[in-house]
């Protein structure tokens, strides 16, 4: 089974995985037995999943926040948060 | 060239020796640490603040059975104070659901569980301990009211390592996330038990295939990381991520040590949390400078250009089958002792041992 993300599905960060900033190593994705260095366009994303924002609102605030194109923007944080779905590291509301 | 120290990122933190269990594999060292010799409440605070500032991002409570500690639920707070990841590795016995409710409110993160086998007739004898398994099922199963995240930790041989599929279709019933699955590792009391413990080939083969189509089929549901048996391999398991370069451990006394396992190895002198900071001790510690980096290794790691792939492989195992720790662990196949090890692996296979249980100490 492969994992989806919908435009109005809610991401959330599941019990077990959270964000952590780092003096040394900047911002991380902590959960059982992973800590995942996050780039800046990570950070970002899992900057806005707050278990209420659908992805479609999601993205259209990084648009704004970076000025770039949504479209672009969703595709690359769907498949980031897609990735981070298949490693049981995020979870969606419908 | 030295080597730049590095961060550490994840600590093991065993609590005590005790536990219920007797596993027959267990990675406890044969000479047992006694209750009186135990840190205290205050010094596991101090080694969790200390580790938090060394950069320790995840902190496992393990054992022995973390639970035959009182003040569990002290240490858990302490390590949730200092803003690490906290992790409880146990067999579950010793834990009811009160504890396990007060553990989960005091902000511990993550539960490793230990299933010693996929039914109660197997579990219980290899655990040594008759009811364990249904005890485990209860707990699984508060864990999941709880809330809280659970992994299944399953170590399997040559006993159980055909039964691997059921292993996997337990976790789901379990509700697990995440699933490991760890091929005996020959340390500790496993030594004993070579000649019970060892897979065959075919066997590792088969769990390996297993393995990859679980995977495969259950990704986005059930995470599956897999140790396997390096004695078939071709290349060593790059140990611990390399020596003294994510990983440490902590002994019940306060040994600090590069991995679990390093006190196999005899001429290492190790420094305790009592005498030394542990910052200083990861840096320039004797246990941990000794193999840390590249500089240490001889042929054919020393020009190999997997040499910060697999780091050498295990200084322990090296000690074991070879009687010479900087050497290349043997499971590679540029060793010239490789041969050696493999014909090991044929004769534990052809032997049919009964269990040497570990005491509980």
């Amino acid at each position: 089974m492969s994992a989806d993300l919908a435009d109005e599905a809610v991401p959330f960060l599941p019990r077990g995985v959270r964000l952590k900033e780092d003096p040394a190593r900047g911002w991380l994705l902590l959960g059982p037995e992973r800590a995942l260095t996050l780039d800046g366009v990570a950070a970002a994303v899992l900057q806005e999943v707050d278990g209420a924002r659908s992805f479609t609102e999601i993205t259209e605030i990084l648009a704004e926040k970076y000025a770039a194109p949504r479209d672009q923007i969703a595709k690359d944080a769907r498949g980031f948060l897609v990735g981070l779905m298949e490693r049981r590291l995020l979870e969606t509301k419908p | 060239m030295t080597t730049p120290i590095p961060r550490p990122s994840a600590m093991l933190a065993e609590l005590t020796h005790r536990c219920p269990l007797s596993c027959p594999y267990c990675s406890n060292p044969l000479e047992l640490t006694k209750r009186e010799e135990e840190l205290t409440t205050e010094q596991w605070a101090d080694v969790f603040q200390q580790a938090a500032a060394l950069g320790v991002l995840h902190v496992h409570l393990s054992g022995g059975e973390p639970a035959a500690r009182r003040d569990l639920d002290e240490l858990t707070s302490h390590a949730v104070k200092a803003e690490l990841y906290t992790n409880l590795i146990t067999s579950g016995v010793g834990l009811t659901k009160a504890k396990l409710e007060d553990l989960a409110a005091r902000g511990l993160d993550h539960v490793q569980l230990s299933i010693q086998g996929p039914n109660a007739e197997i579990a219980d004898k290899v655990g040594g301990y008759k009811g364990g398994y249904n005890k485990k099922m209860q707990v699984a199963e508060w864990i999941a009211e709880e809330g809280l995240p659970l992994t299944v930790n399953a170590v399997m041989h040559r006993g159980n390592l055909d039964r691997l599929e059921e292993a996997i279709e337990l976790a789901m019933r379990l509700g697990a996330r995440r699933l490991e699955v760890a091929t005996v590792q020959f340390h500790g009391w496993a030594v004993k038990n070579r000649g019970a413990l060892m897979p065959t080939r075919e066997q590792v083969e088969r769990a390996t295939a297993t393995v990859a189509s679980a995977r495969e089929r259950l990704k986005g549901e059930l995470v599956i990381d897999y140790v396997p048996a390096d004695y078939y391999a071709r290349f060593p398991k790059p140990c611990m991520g390399g020596w003294g370069r994510i990983g440490l451990a902590i002994t019940p006394s306060g040994k600090v040590m590069p991995c679990h396992a390093a006190d196999s190895i005899p001429h290492l002198k190790f420094d305790n949390v009592k005498d030394r900071t542990l910052a200083d001790i990861w840096a320039f510690g004797d246990a941990f400078t000794a193999y840390r980096g590249t500089e240490w290794m001889a042929e054919p790691c020393r020009s190999c250009d997997r040499r910060e792939v697999d780091f050498g492989g295990c200084r322990c195992q090296a000690m074991a089958i070879i009687g010479d720790a900087s050497a290349t662990d043997p499971a590679c196949e540029k060793s010239p002792h490789h041969g050696e090890m493999l014909k090991l692996a044929e004769d534990f296979v052809a032997q049919d041992d009964d269990f040497t249980y570990r005491p509980n100490a």
